[in-house]
């Protein structure tokens, strides 16, 4: 076992074969030397790493309900500066939460845009899925347009999910944080990176990282980064961050392949190959160019 | 379970998730370069860079108590030194 990157989430822990999921926890919590104290949303992060009665974490790490990591989050901020104003601790640790997109999107938003707020000193970690993975895939408001999802089943009459998704980003963004970034698990130096930014910024910060779900985006268990990879070099998931409301693209794709490329290497998008569905393809495309175009926008 | 109801960590009590593992990886010593992509990618943590030769650089070892035998290393090894094995 590797020493150096169990030091905060230990192997023996029960993520499926082949998840990202503590390939992201690694990377966060290894981008800083401080003391932290996690809190989590439910998800499968919190079920597969905390199994009555055994513990991967060797931080010290609070699970309350599903809807509420960030408020949590909070009172371990203000429960530190009490503590700190009492002269009982010198320095206060550093917060970090992790969530899935059920935990963020859906459950949890309203917490984590009262703990942005109230501008709390934590780290929001969302680790994407899209879907609700660990209950058996539903769909979440992360959930791509055209997604086969088991509360939106691809059949005769249906294409799956009918909604486009949630631009969480936007809606963090609108709080007015010092920093907020998307990245991405297949590029994890670009996540280390960003980690360690949003660790050192004072008050509220906030990652997005798309984290491919080997069971029920349908692909082999050894193909979460080619699946990841392909994502950011489809322009489907960007990789950007903002800096006191100013954007920068981190990489920037000189010739995005076709969607297609993405879509063909999960089961979730089988069913959209058939003729019937071809528009649909054309309709997710479109999508795509569009939020480019409305990114590269934004950065002037 | 301790006063408190605090769990701690103890590795030596934890499920050892090898034996999901239905292909083993299996590293090339002489064509891995050390680069560690293996290990930041690994869901478990179980690959370390260790020295198995004098004036050689650090070759990947693989954990086979808790490795799940899921395959991402073989896939992002960017020389192919890895190979599953069943």
């Amino acid at each position: 076992m590797n020493k150096e990157l169990t030091k905060k989430l230990s192997a023996g822990h029960a993520t499926c074969q082949g998840c990202g999921i503590p390939a992201i926890v690694r990377a966060v919590l290894g981008a800083t030397d401080e003391p932290v104290i996690v809190a989590n949303a439910t998800g499968c992060l919190e079920v597969t790493t905390t199994i009555y009665p055994y513990t991967a974490w060797k931080v010290p790490y609070v699970h309350s309900v599903f809807g509420n990591a960030a408020a949590t989050a909070a009172g371990i901020d203000a429960a530190q500066n009490a503590l700190v104003r009492s002269g009982k601790i010198k320095k206060k640790a550093k917060v970090v939460v992790f969530g899935g997109d059920g935990g963020t999107y859906d459950i949890g938003l309203q917490a984590l845009s009262g703990a942005l707020e109230r501008g709390h000193d934590f780290l929001y970690v969302c680790y994407d899925n899209e879907g609700y993975m660990n209950t058996g895939g539903q769909r979440s408001g992360a959930t791509p347009y055209g997604a086969n999802t088991e509360t939106a089943p691809a059949g005769e009459t249906s294409f799956g999910k009918a909604q486009q998704r949630k631009d969480l980003m936007e809606i963090v963004n609108a709080h007015g944080i010092k920093y907020l970034a998307q990245s991405n698990v297949a590029f994890i130096h670009d996540l280390k990176k960003k980690a360690k930014k949003a660790l050192e910024t004072e008050g509220p910060s906030f990652l997005l990282v798309l984290q491919p779900c080997t069971q029920l985006w349908k692909f082999p268990t050894s193909q979460y980064v080619a699946v990841g990879k392909l994502a950011t070099e489809t322009n489907f998931w960007p990789l950007y961050e903002i800096e006191d409301r100013k954007y920068t693209i981190n990489n920037i794709v000189k010739t995005p392949k076709p969607i297609e490329e993405f879509l063909k290497t999960q089961g979730r998008f089988k069913h959209l190959f058939s003729d019937k569905n071809k528009e649909v393809i054309s309709k997710i495309q479109s999508e795509v160019d569009k939020n480019w175009e409305k990114l590269q926008k934004k950065c002037i | 379970m301790e006063k408190g109801g605090i769990i701690k960590h103890d590795l030596s009590k934890s499920p050892k998730t090898g034996d999901w593992a239905y292909a083993k990886p299996e590293v090339d010593k002489d064509k891995c370069i050390g680069c560690e992509t293996c290990a930041m990618y690994c869901p478990d943590g179980c690959i370390e860079m260790i020295k198995h030769k004098e004036d050689a650089k650090n070759k990947a070892d693989i954990d086979y108590e808790f490795c799940k035998g899921c395959g991402v290393c073989e896939q992002v090894c960017p020389v192919k030194a890895i190979s599953m094995r069943k």
